[in-house]
């Protein structure tokens, strides 16, 4: 839920990102509340995956000042880690591993103990009805439920953040939109999310919706006020009015 | 600590899921070495030659015998004119043709002065000139026996072959394959783990979370020390069991040179995956950078000092020359530390210099 009163948790103040002479992300700021569905839009090449790289730490900022989950990411790196998840595009779980196996490595990464580990895992199988497929390697399920399963295993630390590069890439609208429903569980349990997507209908369910072009966020507020802002029906046509602007 | 072991069991599982994985790490060393062992030998036994005879007398007759019976050649075939010296090679089966002028026997008596030739196939040249050798040999110890008392002085020089007595090729194989496959073993599979988990995407997570890169990079090699040195064992048992190669020096210094070896391979197995991100490349450069200069120049087949002085300087880059001339040293000549420490030096070098770029191209990287 977006709650304007609510704390900053993601801070970020004049980001720069070079790459050579083309900035990639050209003094970028922004604010995120604690507990809200952060859409993160902009076409490709607009910036979008370098902004999230650099906020997760993959990736070093030219400059600016950026806070994450109340930690400076210069200094804080290590606490920052610990408070935040990602799923990228490829929903990274390991081919030769089982279902269980591979949720028992990522938490087991972040420090959770086997107890912990087991009831996690046994509670997720539950809620994602995947209790038969526990023992099976995962080249062997549906991409849905590998998808479904990496967004669980992303935040089974109980992160502050979690964020989310493109991750409804590939499946159909019917498993997309079991999808959101994942997300929406994490925000009213208190996780931030913080998501890019290029599906201009997943950009309604956002709280708030950023649009980058060419490395500047281009528009940043609710959907409605976005729509009303720019006499739109829908993100879509609000999407492409700041895509055109950027043609002329 | 705990976070650490559980990524190491990942990583075992991962090997033994894999039977491909499997198979280069326990089959590869084995069949090698039985290859190398059995098939690829120096030495040459039962050549088939042809005898042109053309005086046919008592002399020419038992050397021919004496050469026939030393267990290196067998008689293919007598020939009766010039003509079908070239027929016969060109048959492909004689390797060599020994020609006895006319009237031998007499010629030696009168001026003892006879003519012999050998002819030798050099389209194969190594097989030609050992061939050729061998003859002469055989021909001049017959020669030595004729005039044992009609000259006064002779130097007889007594040969002795040290730390190989027979001369047994596989001695020298089981160092060289030893540097080969820890090479292929070490530096092959971690690249093609650590790209393997870029491809995935799955690198990404783990950076993404509180464990530290170095433990990353630990986790992924720790278990290929392991198997590698595992190896390493496999080849100086099969070595010593099956072809009587023995370690004459100290096992455990043997072995501890081997974990460096071993721990320079994975350096340059990381180094690899850092500056690649696909497994195809990181298996091109392995295979192409790594094991053809670990065949060719270290010493392993071809003499380094044979090789003309740009080659040679490139042989004095490869570490596996090191480690070879170090296995060597330890397992046939029996030295200890003190003769071995410059090698050494210079491969625990070479560990260090891989990791130290290592660790710059990451931070670039991430960068």
């Amino acid at each position: 839920m977006y709650n304007p009163q609510a704390e900053n948790i993601i801070i970020v103040k004049d980001l720069v990102k070079k790459f050579g002479s083309f900035y990639a992300n050209d003094h970028l700021s922004f604010e995120v509340k604690k507990g809200e569905i952060f859409g993160f839009l902009g076409a490709n090449g607009a910036g979008k995956t370098t902004a999230i790289k650099i906020l997760c730490g993959l990736s070093y900022p030219t400059s600016g000042k950026l806070n994450v989950g109340g930690f400076d990411i210069y200094k804080e790196r290590e606490k920052i880690k610990r408070n935040i998840g990602y799923m990228s595009q490829k929903f990274s779980l390991y081919d030769d591993l089982t279902v269980f196996e591979n949720i028992r490595f990522y938490a087991g990464i972040y420090g959770l103990r086997r107890k912990e580990i087991e009831e996690r895992a046994a509670s997720l199988m539950q809620k994602l009805d995947m209790k038969e497929a526990r023992d099976k390697l995962i080249r062997s399920i549906p991409l849905g439920w590998k998808q479904k399963l990496a967004f669980s295993v992303a935040i089974i630390h109980n992160p502050k953040i979690v964020f989310l590069d493109e991750p409804t890439g590939g499946v159909d609208p019917v498993t997309r939109r079991q999808f959101w429903d994942m997300i929406f569980e994490a925000s009213s349990e208190g996780i931030t999310v913080f998501v890019t997507t290029h599906y201009m209908d997943e950009a309604e369910y956002c709280d708030r919706v950023s649009i980058m072009v060419d490395g500047r966020i281009a528009a940043l507020d609710t959907p409605d006020n976005l729509k009303k802002h720019y006499g739109a029906g829908s993100m879509n046509e609000v999407f492409l009015k700041l895509a055109r602007v950027k043609v002329e | 600590m705990k976070r650490f072991l559980g990524f190491v069991v990942k990583e075992f599982y991962h090997i033994f899921r894999d039977y491909r994985t499997l198979l280069i790490l326990f089959g590869l060393p084995a069949i090698q070495l039985l290859l190398f062992g059995f098939v690829i030998t120096n030495e040459i036994k039962d050549a088939r030659i042809a005898i042109l005879d053309q005086s046919k007398d008592e002399v020419t007759r038992r050397i021919s015998e004496k050469v026939l019976s030393s267990g290196y050649f067998i008689l293919d075939k007598n020939l009766t004119s010039y003509k079908e010296i070239e027929q016969v090679f060109r048959q492909g089966n004689i390797r060599l043709v020994l020609v006895f002028g006319p009237d031998f026997s007499k010629n030696l008596d009168k001026t003892g002065n006879a003519r012999v030739q050998i002819i030798g196939d050099a389209s194969d040249p190594n097989t030609a000139n050992i061939l050729v050798n061998y003859l002469q040999g055989i021909l001049s110890n017959y020669l030595i026996s004729l005039n044992a008392e009609k000259i006064p002085m002779q130097i007889v020089p007594e040969v002795r072959m040290m730390y190989n007595g027979q001369m047994k090729g596989v001695y020298m194989f089981v160092p060289g394959l030893m540097a080969m496959l820890l090479m292929l073993i070490s530096a092959l599979m971690t690249s093609l783990s650590i790209t393997k988990e870029k491809e995935l995407g799955t690198m990404e997570l783990l950076l993404v979370s509180p464990l530290k890169p170095i433990q990353i990079i630990i986790g992924k090699v720790f278990p290929y020390v392991f198997l590698a040195f595992i190896d390493a064992c496999i080849i100086i048992i099969l070595g010593n069991t099956v072809f009587g190669v023995p370690v004459v020096g100290s096992v455990g210094l043997l072995l501890l040179e081997s974990f460096l070896y071993i721990c320079m391979a994975l350096s340059l197995g990381i180094l690899i995956s850092t500056i690649t991100s696909s497994q195809q490349i990181a298996m091109m450069l392995s295979l192409v950078a790594l094991m053809l200069p670990t065949i060719l120049l270290s010493g392993f087949i071809f003499p380094v000092e044979n090789m003309p002085w740009i080659l040679q300087v490139f042989c004095h880059i490869m570490p596996p020359k090191y480690f070879i001339t170090i296995i060597k040293s330890i397992m046939l000549q029996g030295n200890g530390f003190r003769y071995i420490a410059l090698e050494t030096g210079i491969m625990a070098g070479f560990t260090l210099f891989f990791i130290f770029l290592s660790v710059k191209k990451f931070k670039i990287r991430l960068a």
